[in-house]
């Protein structure tokens, strides 16, 4: 089986542009933290009200974490929990969520925070909110007849 | 035989090189595409929060 | 000489039965899905209300499943079907009987499955994610039409069989092997479909269980959703490497890297899934990462059709005298609609493809997940560049099954459908790339999600995808007269099926490609390594199942 030369130089530029951008995503994921939101633990999906942190929806400060605040949501068919929240710019926060019924979306729209809530498993982002302003939270998962009406709000605030 | 052989790979070989040099501009236009698209995206992410 | 009489080879007249009969379900799929998606679209215009209390994540669903489903496997099916019979001089009865249960099952399949979204007792769109759960009927209509498939490419694999025990030594016939390469991927696959809906979904839906692992069911089905999309594109790629090149009067530009591309795509298109569940909890990010490599390298045999078709190209322009870097580019049969269509298809993958590989970046897909940039992208590689392709092989290859004609006015309309296809897919399409990198959802009905600035900002995205789909509509109409007068009414005559030859006739392929314990063993080995030890994981981390939820809107 021959390989034409001109063959043999596209195929060898092709995958060394694809071995670039394994390289490039892969040290982004492993060595700067940038790894897509892979939480494994999990939670009984009908006791998520009384289960820690889902007890408690909302922004909380924490000490002697990597991070400064957690920000908690509870989403069900169709809302989350909080509606509305105000996040002090600047701040690093670990996002944790999940599902008390269905799959749902969790996108903040313009930013890299988009994650799937899965009955049964928390679903963790943690990242810097350095840039001010309105950024609407989305359900980007088909989840049943109100899909379209499920959203919240984060305010970043100086 | 194998050198008839090999003076025919040779004549095809230089016919090869100067008739697919078309073929060889029209990959990496494409693969300038993808990689210009792709950078595109990897600065949106890297630029998002 | 020889050339006249290779091009009066027909599909025998009993196959051509059976294949159209696949085409006609086929077309009908594609009108009454292409009729939802134009619906869609006007909903999400915000300026139009769907009527008579029709739910819009019905009509989605109906959508999805029609072009996902129904019309993308009836068509490649038959034109699988066609394609053996053509090369390898004919289907046995038997595998022509097991073809026809085979299309029944599936077509009984369908419509059971279509009922039930009628009546709103499955608005769980094509891909059904539990815990969303739909009447078993529904389950079970899926399961017909995936066992359906079963018989239906066994008939494919019966006549490669027979045609590999009657010409020992020899690689079988381009088509053919490419056929059965793209069946048993298909077989491979919904292994993954089948053992959710059998083991989890059809149990807990009729009540035999109360719960479901969610995340056990998402990666079976993903398992398969990825390869689907192959299954797809492996057809239009048959007629590119294969039959593309006798229509312009050229040849393969290397019938054995042309079968080497097709194993590739064997072995790298299934062990992937999770470049589909990039931002899901429970899957841990080193085995997703080494998913996403093997992803790229399914890239690979697509970087290498790129090469080939345009050096098929190049060679036959300069071979009718084209000179400078792209003169033979002018030269190319642009009034011949069974090239043109195809063509309009092979150039829309360079950004679809271009999209994929986005995608499929690790956390890059967290710019575009779930946005309707994806589905922005899927109208690019499946609605486009397949369909497109579907639609160009539909010109000759019904009139060939039919005994009719390929007139000027068909050839011409078809051309002239291309474009209106073209154009409303550049708008729809491109709109949908832009709302989605800014955050736009997919899957959507209109909102404007309480008055937010962002969600403003997606409106006139939706405008520009209702004049879209609109124009999309149209061509949809277009296609349709052609498919209805190239069955019914054009004059009766020969349609040539076109069957490309090889460029270089002494290199024959290597018979190890034939050679399906090792490859069959390679793919099993790489699913196997992919896997298994994340499978295990997610079975034995599991929490709870989960009970079903109807939260959509019923009759």
């Amino acid at each position: 089986m021959h390989m034409h030369k001109f063959e043999k130089i596209w195929l060898t530029f092709g995958i060394s542009c694809l071995v670039i951008f394994l390289a490039v995503v892969g040290v982004s994921a492993f060595y700067l933290g940038n790894k897509p939101p892979s939480c494994l633990t999990t939670v009984n999906p009908e006791k998520v009200d009384q289960t820690k942190p889902f007890n408690k929806p909302g922004l909380h400060k924490v000490d002697g974490k990597d991070w400064e605040y957690e920000l908690v949501y509870v989403a069900s068919a169709f809302s989350y929990n909080p509606a509305k929240v105000e996040v002090p710019l600047g701040a690093k926060v670990k996002v944790i969520a999940t599902t008390k019924d269905v799959i749902h979306g969790f996108e903040v729209a313009g930013t890299n925070i988009n994650m799937m809530l899965e009955p049964g498993y928390v679903s963790e982002y943690t990242t810097t909110f350095d840039k001010a302003g309105e950024f609407l939270i989305v359900c980007n998962e088909y989840c049943g007849a109100g899909h379209h009406l499920m959203s919240s709000m984060i305010e970043v605030v100086k | 035989m194998a050198k008839a052989e090999l003076k025919t790979k040779h004549k095809t070989e230089v016919e090869d090189s100067s008739s697919l040099k078309g073929t060889l501009a029209s990959v990496f236009l494409l693969g300038a595409f993808i990689i210009v698209t792709w950078i595109s995206v990897y600065y949106l992410f890297v630029e998002r929060f | 000489m020889i050339n006249s009489a290779a091009a009066k080879v027909k599909v025998d007249p009993r196959d051509a039965k059976l294949s159209m009969a696949h085409f006609f379900v086929a077309f009908s799929a594609l009108a009454l899905g292409g009729l939802m998606g134009l619906l869609q679209t006007l909903v999400r215009s915000g300026k139009w209300e769907l009527p008579w209390g029709i739910d819009y994540y019905q009509i989605l669903t109906v959508h999805g499943v029609l072009m996902g489903l129904v019309l993308t496997t009836f068509f490649i099916m038959g034109f699988q079907y066609a394609a053996v019979s053509r090369t390898t001089g004919g289907h046995s009865n038997a595998a022509r009987r097991t073809g026809w249960i085979g299309f029944w099952v599936m077509l009984i399949g369908t419509l059971m499955a279509a009922t039930m979204v009628l009546l709103k007792e499955a608005s769980v769109l094509y891909t059904f994610y539990a815990p969303l759960k739909a009447h078993w009927i529904f389950y079970l209509g899926l399961t017909f039409v995936v066992v359906g498939s079963w018989l239906d490419g066994a008939a494919q694999i019966m006549t490669y069989a027979r045609w590999r025990k009657n010409n020992p030594g020899q690689p079988s016939p381009l088509l053919s092997f490419m056929a059965v390469i793209n069946t048993v991927m298909w077989i491979v696959a919904t292994l993954g479909v089948a053992a959710t809906v059998l083991f989890q979904l059809l149990p807990w839906s009729l009540g035999l269980v109360d719960t479901v692992d969610v995340l056990v069911s998402r990666t079976l089905f993903w398992y398969f959703g990825h390869p689907l999309v192959y299954f797809w594109l492996l057809p239009a790629y048959m007629c590119w490497y294969a039959i593309i090149p006798k229509i312009i009067g050229g040849k393969i530009f290397s019938d054995s890297l042309a079968r080497l591309s097709f194993i590739l795509f064997l072995l790298f298109s299934i062990p992937v899934g999770f470049h589909h569940q990039l931002t899901e909890p429970g899957i841990d990010p080193a085995w997703k990462f080494f998913q996403v490599i093997l992803t790229f390298m399914v890239v690979i045999p697509s970087l290498m059709t790129a090469f080939s078709l345009f050096a098929t190209f190049e060679r036959y322009g300069r071979s009718k005298g084209a000179t400078g870097l792209f003169g033979w580019f002018k030269v190319l049969p642009w009034n011949d609609a069974r090239f043109t269509v195809p063509f309009i298809g092979m150039a829309s993958f360079i950004p679809a493809g271009a999209g994929g590989i986005i995608n499929a970046s690790n956390q890059m897909d967290q710019v575009v997940h779930n946005t309707i940039w994806v589905t922005g992208h899927f109208h690019l590689t499946a609605a486009t560049s397949v369909v497109l392709t579907f639609f160009g092989i539909s010109y000759w290859l019904i009139p060939h099954l039919t005994g009719r004609k390929l007139t000027k006015a068909m050839n011409k309309l078809g051309i002239i459908q291309a474009w209106v296809w073209f154009i409303g897919m550049a708008f729809m399409s491109g709109a949908m790339h832009i709302q989605g990198l800014l955050g736009g959802p997919r899957r959507s009905a209109f909102s404007t999600y309480g008055g937010a600035k962002q969600a403003a900002e997606w409106i006139p995205y939706q405008i520009a995808q209702a004049v879209g789909g609109s124009i999309l509509f149209l061509g949809i109409i277009l296609v349709l007269i052609i498919f209805v007068n190239l069955a019914f009414f054009a004059p009766k005559g020969e349609e040539e099926f076109p069957v490309a030859e090889a460029e270089n006739l002494e290199e024959k392929a290597p018979m190890v490609f034939e050679n399906w314990k090792l490859w069959l063993g390679i793919t099993a080995a790489l699913i196997l390594f992919a896997y298994t030890i994340p499978f295990i994981d997610i079975i034995q981390n599991a929490p709870p199942g989960s009970k079903g939820f109807q939260t959509w809107g019923k009759w």
